[in-house]
């Protein structure tokens, strides 16, 4: 697309965008529930929260980027790119948020059979069915691939048992998508990637309390559940193939780890100038440890712009975001850190109207899942020992 | 502009890259000069075959016979220079003092360019006034004096002084020490009248001078650029200098880094290859994703000081305090990995961790930019 071409997609945009973002929509997330995920039990919080999906579902703006049969509005990345830009201008919120869209959807979009596309790439892009992730076992963490739930081949359905934990809003989901094991003398070539419905008989979930106070995790138990193979002509209940739900999996890592790490340049600003106008009077040693964040900080961000740049024209190592991610999530502890040393007793408040209920220290105790989920940093170094510097049994 | 080298980059660090490996190795120059006590601490050969290959002059500019590249390509010759740890006089002459030069007058550009080009002169530059890089702060003195100038005051970390033909000074002609204008450079003549040199090997081998200026007489031909107004022309060579280092520290951190992971490859203890070992490899890996980050803001600054932007300033400090964080961890860890015969002499990674210490030091080290890129942030 000519630069011109692409300038009037911004025009265009940034009109459509004045018309149809509620005000209330372009004020930062504050609660839970400013958050709307979708579903078949979805709630708007407001008017504005509604309108706005609505409007975004209707022209394809919940995913902008797939293609219009599916539901999305069939952007190119640079008119995708121009209409990130002109709604982090105006500040707009996301219309929709899922992993549907986030992990499932470019599975599908992968893997998937044109059946699966058509049903389950449009029901996503419509937040009609909230998906959660099921992969994280009690004992298969880091190690995802020992992973121990096991679904029995019946013929024309499996009945699947076990149990998965750290299933983000488990308890709110309608579908799972789930890594079960269908071949047990086989470690990374039997696992398939089932999709099926929450509502089940046999499926239960109970939440898991955090250190930050909040319970987005459960753990979610399988009892004898029936799950068919297939729910129609062309539309399997398994992405990819049986026995072969790793090489989905491990697709959707990768996705997951960029995410995670902030390579969109979520989490590369620097911070020393705000906490000390913030917080006034600060100690000096605490000045050059603030200095030395916004160095790493500004030198990751440059990463991140370099590893896009790369991924764009294929110049990138596979193995790439392994090192976005562990680099990435480091510096993200570290910065809320320093928002707590730099704040001082009053970041320590838990339920004060001053934090907006403890924001401050919520969101320290959170980061330090960071290098945990999706993969810890221990697990990112093995892998840049082994695929990048090729080091020997790591 | 996107992160990575276009076509002709990527061409240059080919050939940059094979020229400095086979011509520029440690075998060859570093350990060669050095075994030789050389005075110059570099080698006169080496540095005429750096203009043949088009690098003395690659950022003069073309209407005055340079080849008119941009910081981006400098810097990729100097990180092969850092990789191999070639001595050569390329950052003070075909980046600083090329760099001033670009502000002089034509008869000045005349008079030194084509000699600098060719690869027959050797020039350098006197910032530094004490043992830590302060150029806020200049002392140094250039009392009007006839038509010219009477220069008077030390510098110190000259490097490659004593071997230059020329040496560009920064001194004061109006005001006090710390003021921002009132800053004059000059095109010092080797053969001036009262300036001397002491001359000493540092801990790298390469040669520095304390620089004497004893009412050193300069004609106002010597001016580059405007009396009073030398800050702008002193900024600019320091950004060029910051960023260069910058990219010369990548390269020792990644020669150090290449040369310890295929010796973690190599040496064996308690019956395995020791990169076998989960500890040695987290550090590794660890380093790597350093090396990596430091790499990518180097070439941004880079991009940034060519595009003439605002930012250059703060990304070249952002640039240069990130690299000397770690490139000192590449050659710490390139000591303690390879065990003993890190620390004897025969092998290469002691040279590494003594070229990093130097370059730490060069144009301001990872306090000074860390510092400054909180003042320039407004904390």
């Amino acid at each position: 697309m000519s630069d011109s071409a692409l300038e009037a997609f911004r025009t265009e945009t940034r009109a459509w965008l004045e018309a149809n973002c509620p005000p209330a929509m372009r004020e930062p997330v504050r609660d839970e529930d400013d958050v709307y995920w979708g579903g078949r039990n979805a709630t708007f919080k407001n008017d504005a929260q509604k309108a706005w999906f609505e409007v975004c579902r209707d022209k394809g703006y919940t995913v902008p980027a797939w293609p219009k049969d599916y539901g999305g509005a069939g952007l190119s990345p640079a008119q995708a790119k121009v209409l990130r830009e002109e709604m982090t201008r105006i500040g707009a919120r996301p219309p929709l948020s899922s992993f549907g869209i986030w992990m499932l959807g470019p599975a599908l979009l992968h893997f998937g059979t044109e059946g699966q596309k058509q049903r389950f790439l449009n029901e996503i892009a419509r937040g009609e069915i909230r998906w959660c992730q099921g992969y994280s076992e009690p004992g298969s963490g880091s190690d995802l691939v020992s992973l121990q739930t096991y679904g029995e081949d019946k013929g024309d359905h499996w009945v699947v048992n076990g149990q998965k934990v750290w299933t983000s809003y488990a308890d709110k989901a309608d579908w799972i998508f789930c890594l079960v094991r269908t071949d047990k003398d086989n470690k990374y070539q039997g696992i398939t990637f089932m999709l099926y419905d929450m509502a089940s008989e046999g499926v239960a979930t109970k939440p898991i309390l955090l250190i930050s106070g909040n319970s987005p995790f459960c753990e979610t138990f399988f009892d004898d559940v029936t799950v068919p193979k297939s729910y129609g002509e062309d539309v399997p209940a398994y992405v990819g193939e049986i026995n072969r739900g790793w090489d989905v999996a491990k697709y959707l890592l990768g996705h997951e780890r960029e995410m995670i790490s902030g390579a969109d340049g979520g989490n590369t600003g620097t911070i020393g100038a705000a906490l000390a106008r913030a917080n006034g009077d600060i100690d000096p040693v605490l000045r050059a440890e603030l200095a030395q964040f916004d160095v790493d900080a500004l030198a990751y961000g440059a990463m991140g712009e370099k590893f896009l740049d790369e991924i764009k024209v294929g110049k990138a190592h596979p193995a790439q975001p392994n090192m976005m991610k562990y680099a990435g999530t480091e510096l993200n502890k570290r910065r809320h850190e320093l928002v707590m040393a730099a704040g001082g007793s009053t970041a320590l408040e838990w339920d004060s109207e001053e934090t907006g209920g403890g924001k401050p220290s919520r969101n320290w105790l959170r980061t330090k899942a960071n290098s945990i989920e999706g993969g810890t940093s221990e697990v990112m170094l093995n892998v840049i020992s082994k695929r990048i510097l090729d080091l020997p049994g790591a | 502009m996107p992160l990575y080298y276009d076509d002709d980059q990527a061409m240059l660090a080919d050939s940059a890259s094979q020229f400095m490996a086979e011509e520029g190795s440690t075998k060859k120059q570093l350990r060669h000069w050095r075994d030789r006590e050389c005075k110059d601490g570099f080698g006169h050969a080496l540095w005429q075959q750096f203009a043949e290959m088009g690098f003395t002059g690659m950022l003069v500019d073309e209407d005055d016979g340079g080849l008119g590249m941009g910081q981006v390509e400098a810097n990729i010759v100097l990180e092969e220079i850092g990789r191999n740890l070639t001595p050569s006089p390329f950052m003070a002459s075909s980046v600083l003092a090329a760099t001033a030069l670009k502000h002089g007058s034509n008869d000045l550009k005349g008079r030194w360019l084509p000699h600098l080009i060719s690869g027959e002169k050797v020039y350098s530059v006197a910032i530094d006034e004490g043992a830590k890089h302060r150029p806020e702060r200049i002392a140094c003195k250039a009392e009007k004096s006839g038509n010219g100038f009477k220069l008077s005051g030390k510098k110190d970390f000259v490097v490659y002084g004593a071997s230059s033909e020329m040496i560009v000074v920064a001194a004061r002609t109006s005001g006090s020490d710390r003021d921002t204008d009132g800053v004059t450079l000059f095109a010092v003549p080797q053969d001036a009248a009262g300036m001397s040199h002491d001359s000493v090997r540092l801990v790298d081998s390469s040669m520095a001078s304390h620089v004497t200026f004893d009412g050193v007489e300069l004609d106002g031909d010597a001016v580059i650029g405007e009396v009073d107004g030398g800050r702008a022309v002193l900024d600019a060579m320091l950004v060029a200098g910051r960023v260069g280092s910058a990219a010369e520290g990548v390269g020792v951190a990644r020669g150090a880094m290449d040369m310890t992971v295929d010796y973690l490859k190599q040496r064996k203890q308690f019956g395995k290859v020791i990169g076998e070992f989960q500890a040695l490899q987290h550090r590794a890996a660890h380093l790597y994703s350093e090396v990596e980050i430091a790499r990518a803001v180097t070439v941004k600054a880079a991009q940034l000081v060519d595009g003439g932007s605002e930012k250059a300033d703060l990304m070249a400090s952002v640039a240069k305090a990130k690299v000397a964080k770690v490139a000192g961890l590449a050659v710490r860890e390139g000591v303690q990995m390879h065990g003993g015969i890190g620390m004897t002499d025969e092998y290469d990674i002691g040279l590494y961790m003594k070229r990093d210490r130097a370059l730490q030091e060069f144009l301001g080290d990872q306090y000074y930019h860390t510092g400054r890129v909180a003042e320039l942030s407004g904390y």
